[in-house]
């Protein structure tokens, strides 16, 4: 890869102001995208600001109905998360579903969300459980994060800090995963809340995106059985040599019931 | 060039490296611990899986100016140093749980951190276990075999 210089920074502050002070900085949560990335010769930043020493990014806190997760939190701590795993089991399962153990022990759920992958997991956790983008500058809803393929609301510098999760009344995550990469082919969590249905839906386009049919029909009932006859238009999905856009379509129905069906036998 | 200190196998190394420089690189070819093995070189076949601060990760897909301070085990550092092999290596031995041998470093690696997290593991918490990890001679049943008998070993121990 071409040469980097590499900082580390101690805290939020620090880290903005290494990355602003950069030609083409990035900041260095994981590593698990980044870094491959910049093996390929696809991405070459002037600087690598690393995250791993942010105290402020570190951390699962509960409290009353939300969980703050720190960005800098890796998927294999938040599957392992006992009080998410009782509360919010479906993001544990998600969490412990990404890539494999040993991406799941460097891979943080900031670098995930920053990257904004299609067919990233974490991005339909997000927007399926109505969370919160937590940056050094601002406080992100869902519905406004997710703007298109690997691409965000984040401004150029804007470091996220936390996630925040309200926790739900019920909520499952399904996916149905790429055999080789493991990365979902689709996948849809859905969620039941005072707020309304949210069911958000990765992998199947060029980024996360609401299924708003499928909401309008659980909202009236949410089990699985109010999907039936319910299809998602294709005009928009991914075709590609794992399976067409009519195929994702229907799988994303087929998923929503599966999700919804996993939500209700758990409380969540 | 940066001075990096690990503590390797129990043993502290120091050598610089410039911040390109991969960890399985470092391994291999600062700290001359070869067992480590790169093949894919894209974080997808888990040949040079090695475990920091307690966790199994990617070697190839992590900065070596990242693991500065951190307590790394590679497979040098699992046999006992009369030569004993780990519970884990002796049942892949006897469970012919390798071919052609290169990713074993790797499945072993990844072994010793399932079971010291799962020290009971399924068929299929082994299965999803070993997820990072590729070996395009055995067809795995062998490999989960190991690990199962590995298990059950290490229980007396």
């Amino acid at each position: 890869m071409d040469t980097f210089t590499f900082k580390r920074a101690a805290s939020v502050a620090e880290a903005v102001a290494a990355a602003t002070a950069g030609v083409d900085a990035k900041f260095l949560a994981g590593g698990q995208t980044l870094l491959p990335v910049m093996k390929q010769g696809l991405a070459a930043p002037s600087d690598l600001v690393s995250l791993a020493r942010v105290a402020a990014m570190q951390g699962i806190g509960v409290n009353g109905g939300m969980i703050s997760i720190g960005a800098m939190m890796r998927h294999a701590d938040v599957a392992a998360h006992g009080e998410i795993k009782a509360l919010l089991p479906a993001l544990s399962v998600l969490a412990g579903g990404i890539a494999d153990p040993h991406v799941r022990n460097r891979g943080t759920i900031g670098g995930s969300l920053a990257n904004n992958d299609p067919a990233a997991d974490y991005p339909a956790a997000v927007l399926g459980l109505g969370a919160t983008v937590v940056t050094d500058r601002r406080r992100i809803a869902a519905d406004d994060f997710f703007q298109g393929m690997f691409t965000t609301a984040l401004e150029a510098g804007e470091l996220i800090t936390r996630v925040e999760f309200p926790v739900p009344e019920r909520a499952g995550y399904i996916k149905f995963p790429h055999p080789a990469s493991r990365y979902a082919l689709v996948g849809v969590m859905a969620s039941k809340s005072a707020q309304g249905v949210r069911v958000a839906v990765t992998g199947a386009g060029a980024c996360v995106f609401r299924a708003t049919a499928l909401e309008q029909a659980l909202a009236k009932s949410f089990t699985p059985g109010a999907l039936d006859g319910v299809a998602v238009g294709a005009d928009d999905l991914t075709s590609d040599r794992a399976g067409s856009a009519s195929y994702r379509a229907h799988l994303i129905t087929v998923l929503a019931k599966r999700a919804v069906a996993r939500a209700l036998e758990v409380r969540s | 060039m940066t001075e990096l200190s690990m503590t390797v196998n129990g043993v502290v190394r120091r050598a610089a490296a410039a911040p390109t420089v991969l960890l399985s690189t470092f391994l291999r070819e600062s700290l001359k611990l070869t067992g480590t093995h790169v093949g894919c070189d894209t974080s997808q076949c888990g040949a040079c899986t090695v475990i920091v601060d307690g966790r199994s990760i990617k070697s190839c897909t992590m900065l070596a100016v990242e693991a500065d301070g951190a307590a790394i085990t590679t497979i040098e550092g699992v046999a006992k140093s009369d030569g004993t092999l780990h519970p884990v290596q002796e049942a892949f031995r006897a469970h012919h749980a390798l071919q052609c041998g290169f990713c074993t470093p790797g499945m072993v690696m990844a072994s010793v951190a399932l079971l010291a997290h799962t020290p009971n593991p399924t068929d299929a918490q082994v299965r999803h276990g070993l997820e990072g990890n590729m070996c395009r001679c055995t067809g795995y049943q062998n490999i989960v075999d190991a690990v199962l008998a590995a298990s059950q070993s290490m229980k007396g121990a």
